[in-house]
């Protein structure tokens, strides 16, 4: 099969692979009709994730059709599937309390040594997300091997095409997610910074939850024009002081919810963020979290800190003494796909959310480096990609 | 039996009889110490010394009933389905609990060591120890207990052993990813997922990957 793999920073190459196969019972072959590329793709694009090596298929939003099926999967040959980036076993403590993204039993012993060090517990598995992750060859290719095919997957009906369902396999329930841990009440004016996908899923999300005014920040005006889109207040950080126009904007009280939607790789021009940057290019780790700590600090006593955004290691100068004064609640994690599949394809199939409204651009499998590099470099214009295998 | 290759020894090598039991008796004894506080802390994470011996410990929670984990691993033809580095398990000499284990070591040679159970409850507890003549020091315990409301049981492994080429040798073992505790720990996981998935998670993406995955595991 042809998949695009990763082989270095800023390195990726389609090539040609050994198709997949049922290894497990649970197992299911999928052949991937549609698949994206992911802003959190990006970072294992920068070689800022460790854990990568050299050959690993990348891609963890992907969808298709189940091609081959394990004796103990509940798929069946021929149903259109979208796939959570999550892999989630369903049986152990954590999956049936819903807490899905850290299920206990989906990344393989031997790769779970790494993250249990640095976190002090092991990661669940995801599809083309490092070797901390499992190792899973990711859904930027024509086939994927799907463990526990009857947990994960969502069954999609036919009068629904890619477009409008591909993103639950992870921004659309990662930016609901987003929303739902800023607990939003109405009344509430609520931040969201970096109008990514997530990001403007998450405007997307908080607004439908009801609240009161949704204000989205970022630095690329073709994205504050979609955040506008979809009823959001916008500021620009190139042009206006954040901080001092959400207070404004809140009647000074400040605003009840932030979430940062940036994680590790933070654009900014504060000295902290500069040199967290200069840290991060050499390899000595610290994630760049501009943005979060600017939410913290906009954000009003009392109020919610839900971080979707991606971060991986440690960072410096985290305005704890903030986060105690003020009295906030901090909500973060991996997004617990399983958990919101039903009720957002349900919203989906109703017209209630707009998902294809983000895709800019539509690319053969073979020129997915082109999309990496443009996506990367051409963030305004280039919103979301999205690659046809077989295309 | 001279083993080239100490560094590598599978922790498994410690079933067999023999030894006394110093090593976990020590743990045990380590409450009654009138200079340490009596914590409620497994002996196993005790930071102190015991002796020559090294001492560790894993516990995970799985969602299944206690009788059922305690049947499927006292029926030692299945340990090597989630112990990687063993090859089988054959009854010996006739009495019960006495095996010859078949341990694959990291220099592609498979040793027999003869094992015996030194004490079981049912339902609750299965302890093994090496034998006087065996090369290899060491015992160990697996325990089941009920974990509490619906989450399953809670199941732990204890093993101590003593290590071979002395406090060097268990560096390089770690260092080569082979030391007991990090076996222990990977099999104690393997049994988990075997038990409440029915498999063994793997990122290979093909049957041949797999299998070389799983010699490598060895």
């Amino acid at each position: 099969m042809r998949a695009l793999t990763w082989q270095g920073t800023q390195d990726v190459r389609v090539e040609t692979l050994d198709d997949p196969e049922i290894v497990n019972p649970r197992d299911a072959i999928i052949r991937v009709t549609s698949t994206a590329i992911c802003g959190s793709d990006l970072h294992l694009y920068d070689g800022v994730i460790p854990a990568m090596k050299p050959g690993d298929v990348l891609g963890h939003e992907f969808m298709g059709e189940v091609v081959e099926t394990g004796a103990d999967s509940t798929l069946t040959k021929g149903q259109r599937v979208v796939v959570p980036f999550t892999i989630s076993c369903g049986g152990c403590f954590h999956c049936r309390i819903t807490q899905y993204s850290a299920c206990e039993n989906s990344n393989p012993v031997e790769k779970q040594d790494m993250s249990e060090t640095l976190y002090g517990h092991p990661m669940a598995g995801i599809f083309g997300y490092s070797h901390m992750t499992g190792g899973y060859a990711g859904g930027q290719a024509e086939y994927v091997r799907v463990p526990f095919s009857d947990v994960g997957p969502i069954v999609v009906p036919d009068h629904l095409d890619d477009e409008q369902v591909l993103f639950l396999s992870d921004i659309l329930p990662t930016g609901w997610m987003a929303a739902e841990n800023a607990e939003i009440q109405p009344d509430d004016t609520v931040a969201v910074w970096g109008c990514g996908p997530v990001g403007l899923f998450a405007v997307q999300s908080a607004i439908l939850m009801g609240a009161a005014k949704v204000i989205a920040i970022d630095h690329y005006p073709h994205r504050l024009e979609l955040a506008r889109q979809l009823g959001a207040e916008t500021i620009n950080f190139r042009t206006s002081d954040v901080r001092e126009a959400l207070m404004e904007m809140s009647g000074g009280i400040g605003v009840d919810a932030v979430i940062d939607a940036v994680g590790m790789e933070a654009h900014g021009f504060t000295i902290d963020n500069i040199l967290d940057a200069a840290k991060q290019k050499i390899g000595i780790g610290a994630d760049r979290a501009s943005a979060l700590k600017q939410a913290i600090l906009a954000v009003r006593p009392g109020g919610r800190v839900s971080m979707p955004g991606v971060y991986g290691g440690m960072t410096d100068k985290f305005p704890l003494g903030a986060l105690m004064e003020k009295g906030l609640q901090l909500r973060t994690g991996q997004t617990h796909v399983q958990r919101y599949l039903k009720d957002l394809l349900g919203m989906i199939e109703e017209g209630a959310i707009n998902t294809s409204f983000l895709i800019s651009h539509r690319l053969p499998l073979e020129e997915a480096a082109t999309g990496y590099r443009n996506f990367k470099d051409q963030q305004d214009s280039w919103t979301k990609v999205v690659l046809k295998p077989g295309g | 039996m001279k083993h080239e290759n100490p560094a590598r020894w599978p922790y498994l090598a410690l079933a067999g009889i023999g030894l006394a039991a110093i090593p976990l008796a020590a743990v045990a004894a380590k409450r009654r110490r009138h200079d340490i506080d009596p914590d409620s802390a497994p002996g196993y994470t005790a930071r102190r010394s015991f002796g020559e011996y090294k001492v560790v410990g894993r516990s995970v929670t799985i969602a299944k009933p206690r009788a059922e984990l305690f049947a499927f691993w006292r029926d030692f033809r299945n340990l090597p389905r989630f112990m990687a580095n063993l090859e089988r398990i054959e009854p010996s000499g006739g009495e019960p609990g006495h095996a010859t284990w078949h341990i694959k070591a990291a220099n592609g040679k498979t040793y027999a060591v003869d094992t015996r159970i030194a004490r079981e409850v049912d339902g609750e507890l299965i302890a093994w120890r090496s034998t006087e003549d065996s090369d290899i020091d060491t015992e160990g315990r697996v325990t089941f207990e009920d974990a509490p409301g619906e989450r399953g049981t809670r199941v732990s492994l204890i093993i101590a052993y003593k290590p071979k080429g002395g406090i060097l040798g268990d560096t390089v073992a770690k260092l080569m990813r082979r030391s007991p505790e990090l076996q222990g720990r990977h099999d104690l996981k393997r049994f988990k997922m075997l038990m409440e998935t029915g498999e063994i998670a793997t990122s290979a993406r093909t049957r041949a990957d797999h299998q070389h995955q799983t010699e490598e595991a060895r």
